[in-house]
């Protein structure tokens, strides 16, 4: 569904653009079919420059893209007919009511039964009892579930969602996500930018966490296990410390570690391990209480791999 | 074309809601109207009629205009000379008002990224945008031009300055150059709204398109010129030459791109 290939975008800078900004630099990546790909990165990183390129609205520097089939530079506007884009601010007509709003946009898509697909689409959202005020007055939620109803209106196949819950309450949030989640029990393809990382971790199938260039790449839980391996903690009635060197001779358990009266085990197969280890322990006197496993959340991948900093806006 | 509709329908959706917005686009050409009538039924009931068109000390490059007329209608055509340009200037002005903030205020409003996302064409974009200012701008120039027609009449005006009012000389100014400069200022206005980043410098400097017209007014006013036929179909042709080019420059100086990326 996108395919790119060493996409770069260096912008000019400057009062005489005699600087040069690198937003992405050699991005090469696959989305497939129904997938919901989470590009995750700082303040600046480039992932809005990213969604922009692959939605036809600016041109790489460098580098070939194909998205919906069609080729990046060449196909621009049926790029545009087949994606759909949820930009970072709703931008909305504030004037005109959310049933005028969906209406030219669906005009422009040539979406060939407007009404239906407005009413639709109004309904959906639960904005159908106020469709005829002007958005002016709508609450930030609202908004937001206008402007999803506005990327959907033409049915695309893709859909770009740039920071989708950002600066939402928990409760917006929570209806933006579900319908996400919805979308994607729909089998659509989804191309998500978010700093929500539990939000990420839950709604897609693989992630890239990105800093102008593409760190790395691939679904949460398998780089849990890339970057951490899995941890199991053991807890025990007592420590002898004995155990430790019992347990770091077991085949597949790394990194021992004593916390309190809790033996903590990097395994790289915990299925296969744990009862070796609570054997060897028990034949050497030990009582185990209970096990446990330590998740990394995908938080902690992230800080890992991009530091904690706040980079600005490119 | 459904595009270019869906443009001019939302903006004026847009502009129409906007009571400061209708309230320029009509007090304006009120004025313009009630100006030269005023003028008229205050020259009408105190200047003479029997004089000759010589007596009436108007510049000398103007007598030819005024060839068998009375010093009373030499001198209302003489005014009407002058007052006739602002139903120049309307097709200038009130697009401006609407193209001005066109593209900066949807940059500013942030709708401009959606919009650009659409499978929506840089020509049907800027067609749309056009039309949409200078429709509205035409339309009122035809009317106000037209109750001015009618006051005329009303106020019992001589035939030879009826005529006047209602020669092609005017004819072409009002309803053929009208459209063609509402056309170059929308252009000019159009492209300074997508290179500023603040909807009031927008209107500030696409205000500055009624400059040219104002100086044409101004050597008219100073007796230096006297805006007969071959004047005016000279700024005809010069000036639809230059919508031309202009509309022909617009759709490649028009970088989705740049417009999208660098205004902050």
């Amino acid at each position: 569904m996108i395919k790119t290939k060493n996409i770069s975008k260096v912008f000019l800078i400057g009062k005489k653009q005699e600087k040069e900004l690198r937003a992405v630099d050699d991005l090469t990546l696959e989305v497939m079919k129904g997938e919901v790909f989470g590009f995750l990165g700082p303040n600046g990183a480039g992932k809005t420059t990213t969604v922009r390129i692959l939605t036809g609205l600016i041109r790489p520097t460098e580098g070939t893209a194909q998205v919906a089939g069609y080729e990046l530079g060449r196909d621009d506007t049926n790029i545009r007919r087949n994606v759909g884009i949820l930009t970072e601010a709703p931008g909305m007509y504030e004037r005109l009511t959310a049933e005028k709003n969906l209406t030219i946009f669906a005009n422009l898509y040539d979406v060939p039964d407007v009404q239906k697909a407005v009413n639709k689409y109004l309904s959906m959202m639960g904005l159908w009892e106020r469709r005829l005020d002007s958005v002016g007055s709508y609450s930030k939620g609202m908004r937001q579930k206008l402007a999803l109803a506005r990327a959907l209106i033409h049915e695309p196949q893709i859909l770009f969602l740039d920071e989708p819950t950002s600066g939402l309450d928990p409760e917006a949030s929570k209806t933006v996500r579900d319908f996400i989640e919805e979308l994607k029990s729909e089998g659509r393809t989804i191309f998500m930018t978010t700093h929500n990382l539990d939000e990420a971790e839950r709604l897609c199938d693989r992630v890239g966490i990105f800093q102008q260039k593409l760190l790395t790449l691939d679904s949460p839980s398998n780089l849990r296990d890339q970057m951490f391996g899995r941890r199991v903690v053991f807890h025990l009635q007592t420590m002898e410390p004995a155990w430790v060197d019992l347990v770091a001779g077991i085949a597949g358990a790394g990194n021992v570690e004593v916390v309190d009266n809790k033996l903590v085990v990097s395994l790289k197969n915990p299925e296969e391990s744990n009862p070796v280890i609570i054997r060897a322990l028990v034949t050497a006197g030990a009582q185990v209480q209970f096990v446990g496993v330590i998740r990394h959340s995908l938080e902690q991948i992230y800080l890992e791999m991009v530091g904690s900093g706040d980079r600005g806006q490119a | 074309m459904k595009h270019v509709r869906t443009i001019i329908d939302k903006e004026w959706s847009e502009v129409f809601k906007n009571r400061w917005v209708i309230s320029t686009m009509t007090l304006l050409p009120m004025l313009f109207v009630a100006m030269p009538l005023v003028m008229l039924y205050m020259t009408t009931s105190s200047l003479p009629v029997d004089l000759p068109a010589e007596s009436a000390g108007l510049p000398a490059g103007f007598t030819e205009v005024c060839a068998g007329l009375t010093a009373g209608e030499c001198t209302q055509i003489y005014l009407l000379n002058q007052f006739m340009l602002l139903f120049m200037l309307m097709p200038l002005m009130i697009p401006t008002t609407i193209a001005a903030y066109s593209i900066v205020g949807e940059k500013t409003t942030r709708s401009l990224e959606p919009l650009l996302a659409t499978p929506i064409t840089t020509v049907e974009l800027l067609a749309g945008k056009g039309l949409a200012a200078v429709i509205p701008g035409v339309l009122i120039s035809y009317a106000a031009f037209g109750i001015f027609v009618i006051g005329s009449l009303l106020l019992g005006l001589s035939t030879a300055v009826i005529n006047y009012i209602l020669s092609p000389i005017w004819l072409l100014g009002i309803l053929v150059l009208g459209p063609i400069l509402s056309v170059i200022a929308t252009i000019v206005a159009i492209y300074i709204s997508s290179r500023v980043s603040d909807p009031r410098v927008a209107e500030q400097l696409s205000g500055m398109v009624i400059i040219p017209l104002m100086l044409v007014m101004f050597a008219v006013l100073a007796g230096k010129l006297v805006i007969n036929i071959n004047f005016m179909l000279i700024a005809i042709v010069i000036c639809a030459l230059l919508a031309f080019g202009m509309l022909r420059l617009g759709t490649v100086i028009f970088d989705r791109e740049n417009i999208l990326t660098k205004w902050k």
